[in-house]
């Protein structure tokens, strides 16, 4: 592809690893892009259903989740829209504590994400497994504010944050793939930044 | 959350050529671009513009078409922002017969296809997705089914303000007076929920896009004017305070 004329791009001093292609550090900021109106959720009537191919579907209330073992994620997550926030700090459950609670049938592959909304995301069950996937109602100590999916949102920093579905309340493992909102609507399955796995047809 | 609107996305890379560039003012530059392989796009998708540079660092963001999908050159209205890597470029660099990476069509959501009675509410910028669906609709005759409500600080700061009125869009502005194509003065405000309810009567669908705060103080009028939550689609970008 062609070089752009007069384009040099902002300094890069010495490169940063901690960068995915095509993306830049947005400071402290946090931006928030949502396709759908913000919900105002209240935690005493919010609950979440982890069910299909597990041994025993589970339903968690506000009270209920917070009973299991805490965990926290601190790190870089990566959004499609090409901003990258660094040391991000969230507190909740790992997803594997409530997976251990369900129990996993051997024929569950995947995992499809509902939000209160009716927004959906689609990931291998690998990606949300061994350490790779939280529930979080805290970020930097302080409750998730709504815009940001508050109450409770999932949370899946190896992938593009769209993945990281807001407003959680299912989880639903499947023997197959099928596409979420966003995924439909053209971008790629699975999402990996460092492989800039934006849209449907990227590599 | 369902699809109504088959709507093509487009899988791979191609160029772009620069055929006109207007600067307006400070704040925006209109670019005309002759896109290679061209997919048809349908009113409020978007492309994606990507930078090279020499040593390979690329850079890449999206643009709202303003075009007509019968256009033959597709149209995009960047604003400038201070330290804005891309669009900085764009307002300060860029120059008819340049060549640009695009990708696009893109976005299966945020589209309107002329056949559901709608409501679009734009805040500054925010306004380019529904100019190309206004001229859509001039085109195929399907006006009496789009509303266009904008909203900026200045008339200066609202893109396509002539094409907007000459519309009949409701037009906000937040820090100078406005005349109004009735002939009536409107003192400088933020949109009133009295005047959307009018706008909102019959709708199917909402269609709101600027910044985050302009999304969520829009989100809250039109649930004051009756209009169903769930029938609202968003798209959101500028400041995102
Ligand atoms: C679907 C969609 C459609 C869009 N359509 C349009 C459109 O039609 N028109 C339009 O103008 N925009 C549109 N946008 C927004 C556009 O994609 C870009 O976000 C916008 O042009 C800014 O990009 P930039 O590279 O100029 O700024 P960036 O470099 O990304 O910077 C964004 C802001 O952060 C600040 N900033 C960044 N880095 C630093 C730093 N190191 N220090 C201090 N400040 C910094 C900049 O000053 C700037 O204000 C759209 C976005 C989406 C998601």
């Amino acid at each position: 592809m062609p070089v752009t004329r007069g384009f040099t791009g902002r300094p890069r001093g010495g490169g940063n690893d901690r960068l995915p292609p095509g993306q830049h550090d947005t400071g402290a900021g946090w931006p928030t892009l949502t396709a759908e109106l913000t919900p105002q959720i209240d935690v005493d009537e919010w609950t979440l259903t982890l069910d299909g191919l597990v041994e025993q579907p589970t339903t968690w209330d506000w009270r209920g989740i917070h009973a299991l073992p805490a965990d926290s994620y601190f790190g870089d997550i990566h959004c499609v829209t090409t901003w990258s926030k660094f040391d991000t700090t969230f507190s909740g459950v790992s997803v594997d504590s409530l997976l251990e609670v369900t129990g996993v049938k051997p024929e569950a592959t995947h995992v499809f994400a509902t939000s209160t909304t009716g927004y959906t995301t689609n990931l291998p069950l690998a990606d949300i497994t061994d350490g790779k996937a939280w529930i979080v109602w805290d970020f930097d100590g302080k409750p998730l504010t709504p815009e940001h999916g508050g109450p409770v949102r999932l949370l899946v920093p190896h992938l593009y944050f769209w993945k990281s579905a807001k407003w959680i309340t299912r989880l639903e493992l499947r023997d197959h793939d099928e596409q979420g909102f966003w995924e439909r609507n053209g971008y790629h399955d699975r999402g990996d930044p460092w492989l800039e796995q934006r849209y449907q047809g990227d590599a | 959350m369902t699809q109504i609107v088959p709507t093509p996305v487009a899988s791979s890379w191609t160029t772009a050529v620069v055929r006109e560039v207007e600067r307006l003012g400070q704040d925006f530059v209109k670019l005309r671009l002759e896109v290679a392989d061209r997919t048809p796009h349908v009113p409020g998708q978007h492309y994606v513009v990507r930078l090279r540079a020499p040593d390979g660092y690329t850079a890449q963001r999206s643009y709202s078409i303003a075009s007509d999908p019968d256009d033959p050159l597709v149209e995009l209205m960047v604003e400038c922002l201070p330290r804005g890597e891309v669009s900085s470029f764009l307002h300060e660099v860029v120059e008819v017969g340049d060549v640009l990476e695009a990708r696009g069509p893109i976005g299966r959501w945020f589209v309107w296809g002329g056949t559901t009675p709608a409501l679009c509410v734009a805040g500054g910028s925010g306004v380019v997705p529904f100019v190309s669906m206004l001229r859509y609709a001039r085109r195929t005759g399907t006006e009496p089914l789009l509303r266009i409500a904008a909203s900026a600080q200045t008339r200066e700061r609202l893109p396509y303000a002539d094409e907007l009125e000459a519309y009949g869009a409701f037009i906000a502005l937040t820090r100078e007076n406005h005349l109004q194509t009735d002939g009536s003065e409107r003192v400088a405000a933020h949109i009133y929920p009295e005047e959307i309810v009018p706008l909102a009567e019959g709708i199917e669908r909402a269609y709101v896009c600027g910044s985050v705060g302009f999304v969520s103080f829009v989100g809250r009028i039109l649930g004051e004017a009756g209009v169903r939550s769930d029938t609202v689609r968003v798209e959101q970008f500028g400041p995102t305070s």
